[in-house]
């Protein structure tokens, strides 16, 4: 090929995703001749992993410029893509879509707030930051408040939040792996690790950047794919998203019909952990305004507090380009986003409507324990029923299902080939692995950086920094696999976590030190700990027990942190001397476009 | 008034009306959620459920372009635009 490798991505990503195509059409005649699910399942993960693996290799470099911030020429679109799968977690692909099917509205605020984070690191940050030409997000604060306590503070909110995220992470790409590879969970999140770490450590954000345009490819298939099929397939319109009003008009008409029958706790304790039914109306407003509103408004915060989607931006060749890249990765992630609630959709109605052939309300048991999919998805744990009330008759509460059936079993019930449901596997790793990669390279890259080469020992080569940046890469990964094998935590539960400590220690430090000339060393110092400080004195206060105060739940206690960061940040500032004239001259410069970055070109 | 602080000025004016409308589409609707959703919205789902399925998530698509081309004509009407070989 020629010209350089940046002049020739589309040509790269257009042959790339005709291959994987051809790789799911060979795989489908597979099927067809013989091939088991089984063998089906091994095949996706491993081919996708092992070209995840082969960009990594090839992404390998040795210059710091590249391994931190991807040499800063990622052009809009392609940052966009890999912004999207590197935002989109394993939680986003696996279980959103289960967790509208069952909540509803109330959960959909979720979504508003997953996007609408987007406005905020658009206007507020992306492009300062840019501007600034840092390695890493406390690098910003580093420079901007001066000092090695405030860089170190940064550091610290970084870590508790992404780690939170990380080890979500991990953990989904061990589920995957162990139900597509058949071997057990706590080998098979080493088996997630050792992918995750071969797309990251030879090439930093370099080889992080290209294998996460190809995940989201990827992904994206895998999830658009089996929505449009099944639409198709049960004639509700050839293309969802705007045709399913009737859809969800009928749902609102069968849960009149059958009703929200309330179960006895002693019946709902034969039900396996996990599990549940559908209990909410579809499409109706079921939940307050400010139970809504605070946690979409707690994820936006979040979102534009978090530094692994942050750190993305820096990789662009100008700030105008990181202005588009957000729109960009904003309209990538809309594409699954609002395919999710087309999903959950389809998945009840299939499931729920008498009329429709894959329906089970309605039929005797002995009927549905006689189906395929049942006795397959029973047995993995996600689909459950029992006999209540005696009758013989399959009733509305009493199906039971898991939030991932919705985007792993959907597929096979609606009867499309099993190719699908391996692309859906294959769909979920790249999910859940791209995040993990940018989640461990946002950790280790702060502590090689901020903690290793600007505090403790700023003359080291560029050798020896990125071998300490490797080193603690492999460290972090194996540390957060280690935590998930011991399962101690819901998927999402600790991924909503995350948002609300990164919000509550890093929102207004990050965007007064653009938007707010006064701020200062003191106050941002205060403003991190004290917000970190205060939110996870909210959280632990609600989980052993305490009320709460203003309807604020242990999912929106960011809105209590950064309440806290704010005001101290402003009244430590105000009563501290104001920032130096350098200081206040490098907001100014900040703020204008064009010329030199702050931080010299290699720092 | 020097050049920067008139781009400066306008820039804040942008961000203001940005963040209105980011407003309205996260918070404003939401307040009114319950009475909304019983009107008929586009492609025939109920308002309030097709803002948070994809109303909402789309205005905020189109806004952050339409952020970012207002932003890059302020820039350069003040002669701040970057060139492309920076």
């Amino acid at each position: 090929m020629k010209g350089n490798f940046i002049d020739n991505l589309p040509k790269v990503y257009g042959i790339y995703t005709g291959g994987f195509i051809g790789f799911i059409i060979i795989m489908a005649i597979a099927e067809q001749m013989g091939m088991t699910a089984k063998a089906i399942g091994i095949a996706f993960v491993a081919f996708t992993v092992f070209i995840y693996a082969l960009i990594g290799w090839l992404s390998r470099t040795a210059q710091a410029d590249a391994y931190y911030v991807a040499g800063r020429q990622v052009p809009t679109v392609f940052n966009g893509m890999a912004t999207a799968a590197d935002w989109m977690s394993g939680a986003s692909f696996v279980a959103m879509a289960g967790g509208i099917y069952f909540k509803g509205y109330g959960y959909m605020a979720l979504l508003v707030g997953w996007t609408g984070g987007y406005v905020l690191v658009a206007s507020l940050l992306a492009p300062y930051l840019r501007k600034f030409g840092c390695y890493t997000v406390p690098d910003f604060i580093g420079t901007r408040y001066g000092g090695n306590l405030a860089r170190f503070s940064a550091v610290v909110v970084l870590t508790v939040a992404s780690f939170t995220y990380v080890t979500a992470q991990i953990n989904a790409t061990g589920t995957i792996a162990s139900v597509a590879l058949d071997i057990p969970f706590q080998y098979a999140v080493y088996v997630g690790l050792i992918s995750i770490l071969l797309c990251s450590m030879l090439g930093g954000m370099r080889g992080v950047t290209w294998t996460q345009v190809a995940q989201y490819i990827v992904l994206i298939i895998a999830y658009l794919l089996p929505v449009f099929w099944i639409s198709n397939k049960m004639g509700a319109g050839f293309f969802p998203h705007f045709m399913l009003a009737d859809e969800v008009a009928r749902i609102g008409e069968l849960e009149q019909q059958f009703g929200f029958v309330k179960n006895a706790a002693a019946d709902l304790k034969s039900v396996p952990k996990g599990l549940a039914g559908i209990t909410k109306a579809h499409s109706a407003v079921n939940a307050t305004p400010w139970a809504f509103i605070s946690l979409a408004l707690a994820m936006m915060m979040g979102t534009a507090s978090l530094p692994h989607v942050m750190m993305r931006y820096f990789t662009t060749p100008s700030v105008k380009a990181a202005r588009k890249s957000v729109g960009w990765s904003l309209f990538f992630i809309f594409l699954l986003y609002s395919s999710a609630p087309m999903l959950a959709t389809l998945s009840k109605l299939s499931l729920i409507d008498p009329n429709l052939p894959t329906g089970i309300i309605g039929k005797t048991f002995a009927e549905v324990e006689a189906i395929d999919w049942y006795q397959n998805w029973n047995q993995a744990n996600l689909m459950f029923i029992s006999d209540f009330n005696g009758n013989g008759t399959l009733e509305l509460n009493e199906f039971f299902m898991g939030g991932k059936a919705v985007v792993l079993a959907t597929p096979e019930i609606a009867g499309l080939p099993y190719v699908i449901s391996g692309l859906v596997a294959a769909g979920g790793m790249a999910a859940a692995m791209s995040t993990a990669d940018g989640l461990i390279l946002a950790i280790a890259n702060a502590i090689s950086h901020d903690v290793y080469y600007k505090i403790i020992d700023p003359k080291a080569e560029t050798a020896k920094r990125l071998l300490v940046a490797r080193v603690l890469l492999v460290v972090i990964g194996f540390a957060g696999a280690t935590i998930a094998a011991m399962e101690i935590q819901g998927i999402l539960g600790s991924v909503i976590w995350a948002f609300d400590f990164a919000m509550s220690g890093l929102f207004f430090p990050l965007v007064l030190g653009v938007w707010w000339k006064r701020a200062n060393r003191q106050g941002a110092i205060a403003g991190m700990l004290g917000g970190l400080a205060a939110g996870t004195w909210y959280l632990i206060w609600v989980r052993t027990g305490g009320s709460g105060f203003l309807g604020i739940t242990q999912l929106t206690f960011g809105i209590f942190g950064s309440a806290v960061s704010l005001v101290a940040m402003i009244v430590v500032s105000l009563m501290t001397a104001e920032p130096d004239k350098a200081t206040q001259k490098m907001v100014d410069d900040v703020r204008v476009p064009s010329g030199k970055t702050i931080l010299g070109k290699s720092h | 008034m020097s050049n920067q602080e008139k781009h400066w000025d306008k820039s804040r004016n942008l961000l203001f009306i940005t963040l209105a409308i980011w407003f309205v589409f996260s918070i404003g609707i939401f307040l009114f959620g319950a009475e909304m959703n019983e009107v008929t919205g586009p492609f025939g789902y109920p308002w309030t459920y097709w803002f948070t399925c994809q109303g909402s998530l789309g205005a905020f698509v189109i806004l952050i372009f339409w952020f970012a081309n207002r932003q890059e004509k302020i820039d350069e009407e003040f002669g701040f635009s970057e060139r492309e070989d920076e």
